[in-house]
């Protein structure tokens, strides 16, 4: 909880109750704006670290959108989480051009290093593993982000040295280069 | 008007309108599946491609609007095959299930498979996650969906409920609640316009018809039937008998056939509601008038889907609801108080069955409020359709029956009661005895009925001035009491608003959960009809214009039940039997 609520500009705690309320005031701005749904989201996202339905309650009320139809956009698009995430999140691409290089190996051997299946986050809650479906780096082919920072021609049997460093991190400086 | 060419013909067709409509215009019918006339517009199953000279790709003709010039053709080898592929690509997500699913004859994607000319599955693939929720009134399994999302737009354009709504993504996509909760943990009115609509076996109400078998097979329960007055106006389309067709009499004679030992008429409490709910809204209205404290405008509390929105939607605008239960929760109660005790049987052993055009009250007979003494009202709710299903299962020729009566003491009714089962019925019903209790004189409208809220309108109102008052009502003398009904939940959310807001004008609002009331409950036979609402509508109308007498007070059974009974409305016995409370909800 401690990324978030660097990420969180009000004066929240750190307790559920104190970031739904958080999430609650927060997204207050979007109310009554039209398509404005996916941004509320993200908002409630950055703040609560996972969209819940305890989240989505307090989006669906605040919007005056179903619940159904919030609950129905949070599990379409994949940057949305209902779980509880990592401290990092690793995408990996699978859009055409990286798919044909070799994303697919990428996938398989974060599963075998990391032992979740896509989507899942680390029993260690270091790591939450995900799919992007094109991040626009086609040229970087077959590439995949962690935290946004793009790795680019990912060597499969390099995997586990890019992970090492985001252990050695936390010895080091707080927080990512994030 | 534009002019085009289908099939080699030059036709012609108004200005915007889709491809499909077009053709429907001119006698030429385009195989179609997620596609519902005038409400379901989206595009999902493409099964109505047709090819459009000029256009690489073949067009969905739900969602192309047909334009000047076109050339179309409906019916040639392309299109026909990619027709047949598309349907087997459905197909092959599709459980094979058909000789024991309860949609089967029914299922409009079995008819399209025999109209397409599929004669193999041809297509083996992975099978969507299946989930089965069987909430009171309503049985979901995903497997059978073949995300038309036809329940979706029902739910949430034309009910404003917007219990379910598509889920996740690609081939993980199902129709559901949010985050995968039963319909029972949300805000789910129960209306059941989803199983109307539903294509496949994949929404569908929740079974009841074993429990009455068992029933009527166990020697220690007498067995009492009771059915709305909706039902009448559409159970013989189930037996292929024209939209309109009104059934009461053959479908006496069917509980007779089932072996139900009394058959009653919701009906009966029908008119009972009148005098309670006329009673309380003069009481209320009274209050109001002299400074008191009661809650302006009532509204009707007869529809179970609209008492669960308001709960969900409204909670703390409960205190406008009449207290008066549904009618047929009031004849079960009736049977297990007044009845038994007339005949001598221990409330427990008698079993009572509701025929309603509704699916939600299978749940509102679940409701720890319809209870008496340890007793529930109802015991088990069958819809329309289910009837029509125990009667073809029981081998009985439902056309050639004759006609039959109710029997007494709950089986009696004035035409008022009949016309309880349209929107603006209750209404209508409510006006003619509060006028004439209130004046002496009868209801001032042509034919008795109160024009302005006739009709399949969402919204309807009327005023009417109130004078000629009797000693006692002097004090309603020059009011002008102004009424509203409605019908559909997006209606009710449209009059609630100003309730909540304090603006509303009225003093007694109608509210039935089906757009068109009862006779489009979300039990009723599906209809291919396309006046099927007016259709039934005319006949209640029909059935009231043909009783004797038609209006409620003058029902010489309900004047018993007080004299013997009950005593007076809205009395000790009326309160314990036939009136009840209602339930704060969270909106999700």
């Amino acid at each position: 909880m401690k990324v978030t609520q660097e990420k969180c500009g009000c004066c929240c705690g750190t307790n559920e109750m104190e970031l739904l309320l958080c999430v609650k005031e927060m997204i207050a701005q979007y109310k009554g704006k039209e398509g404005s749904l996916i941004q509320a989201l993200h908002t409630a996202q950055k703040i609560y670290g996972h969209l819940p339905l305890e989240v989505q309650r307090v989006v669906a009320e605040e919007l005056e959108v179903p619940l159904a139809t919030v609950s129905g956009v949070v599990t379409f698009y994949s940057f949305f989480s209902t779980q509880p995430q990592g401290e990092h999140t690793i995408r990996v691409c699978l859009g055409t051009a990286c798919y044909v290089r070799g994303g697919k190996r990428i996938v398989d051997k974060l599963r075998e290093i990391l032992n979740v299946n896509v989507g899942d986050t680390t029993e260690d809650r270091k790591f939450t593993f995900e799919i992007a479906r094109c991040i626009g780096a086609c040229g970087l082919a077959p590439a995949m982000t962690i935290d946004g920072e793009v790795y680019k021609q990912v060597n499969p049997d390099k995997l586990e040295t890019i992970l090492a460093r985001y252990y050695q991190e936390e010895q080091g400086v707080d927080g990512n280069d994030n | 008007m534009i002019e085009l060419t289908i099939n080699g013909k030059k036709v012609t067709a108004p200005d915007d309108v889709t491809i499909i409509e077009a053709a429907r215009l001119n006698d030429i019918n385009v195989p179609n599946l997620c596609y519902l006339k005038d409400k379901h517009k989206f595009g999902a199953c493409r099964i109505c491609v047709v090819d459009v000279e000029g256009q690489k790709n073949l067009q969905a003709s739900c969602m192309v609007k047909a334009k000047e010039g076109m050339v179309i053709h409906t019916n040639n080898k392309r299109v026909r095959e990619a027709r047949k592929v598309l349907y087997e690509l459905l197909l092959s997500n599709h459980p094979k299930e058909c000789l024991t699913c309860s949609r089967s004859q029914s299922c409009e994607l079995q008819e399209l498979g025999y109209t397409l000319g599929v004669t193999e599955s041809r297509i083996e693939g992975a099978q969507s996650p299946a989930e089965v929720d069987i909430a009171p009134s309503i049985t979901r399994d995903t497997s059978k969906c073949i995300l038309c999302r036809r329940c979706v737009t029902v739910c949430k354009e034309i009910q404003g409920v917007a219990a379910i709504d598509t889920q996740n993504r690609g081939f993980d996509s199902t129709i559901s609640p949010a985050m995968g909760l039963p319909l029972n943990e949300v805000n789910c009115a129960m209306c059941g316009q989803c199983t109307v609509v539903c294509p496949t076996g994949a929404l569908t109400e929740t079974d009841g018809i074993q429990r009455v078998w068992d029933a009527l097979a166990d020697s220690s329960k007498r067995v009492v039937v009771e059915v709305a007055p909706a039902v009448r106006a559409a159970l013989g389309e189930e037996f292929g008998l024209e939209v309109g067709t009104l059934v009461t009499g053959k479908m006496a004679s069917a509980f007779r056939e089932l072996g139900f030992d009394d058959i009653f008429d919701t009906n009966f409490t029908a008119d009972l509601t009148i005098i309670e709910e006329g009673s309380e809204f003069l009481q209320r209205l009274h209050s109001a008038l002299t400074g008191g404290d009661a809650v302006l405008p009532m509204m009707t509390s007869c529809s179970p889907g609209w008492i669960k929105y308001i709960e969900h939607s409204y909670p703390e605008e409960l205190d406008h609801l009449s207290t008066c239960k549904s009618p047929h929760t009031m004849l079960g109660a009736l049977v297990k108080s007044y009845y038994a005790e007339k005949i001598g049987v221990d409330p427990k052993d008698m079993f009572v069955v509701s025929v309603m055009p509704c699916t939600a009250k299978k749940y509102e007979v679940q409701r720890p409020e319809m209870m008496v003494d340890g007793n529930v009202d109802v015991d088990v709710v069958l819809t329309t359709r289910e009837l029509a299903r125990m009667i073809k299962s029981a081998g009985i020729d439902f056309k050639s029956l004759p006609d039959s009566e109710f029997e007494n003491p709950l089986g009696f009714s004035t035409g008022a009661a009949d016309i309880f089962g349209v929107t603006g019925g209750v209404m209508e019903a409510a006006l003619r005895t509060v006028w004439e209790l209130i004046t002496g004189k009868e209801l001032p409208f042509d034919k008795l009925h109160v024009a302005p809220i006739v009709g399949l309108e969402q919204i309807k109102t009327a005023e009417v001035t109130i004078e000629g008052t009797l000693p006692g009502y002097r004090h309603l003398e020059g009011v002008t009491a102004k009424v509203a009904v409605t019908s559909g939940l997006e209606g009710a959310r449209i009059l609630m608003e100003e309730v909540k807001n304090g603006t509303s004008p009225y003093h007694f609002i109608e509210v039935m959960g089906c757009p068109g009331g009862c006779i489009n409950g979300g039990g009723q036979p599906r209809s291919k009809d396309e006046d099927y609402r007016t259709k039934r509508m005319e006949a209640l109308y029909r059935e009231d214009e043909g009783k004797e007498l038609r209006k409620s007070h003058e029902s010489p059974a309900v004047q018993e039940l007080y004299q013997e009974y009950l005593k007076e409305p809205l009395g000790h016995l009326s309160h314990k039997l036939l009136h009840t409370h209602y339930t704060k909800r969270d909106k999700y």
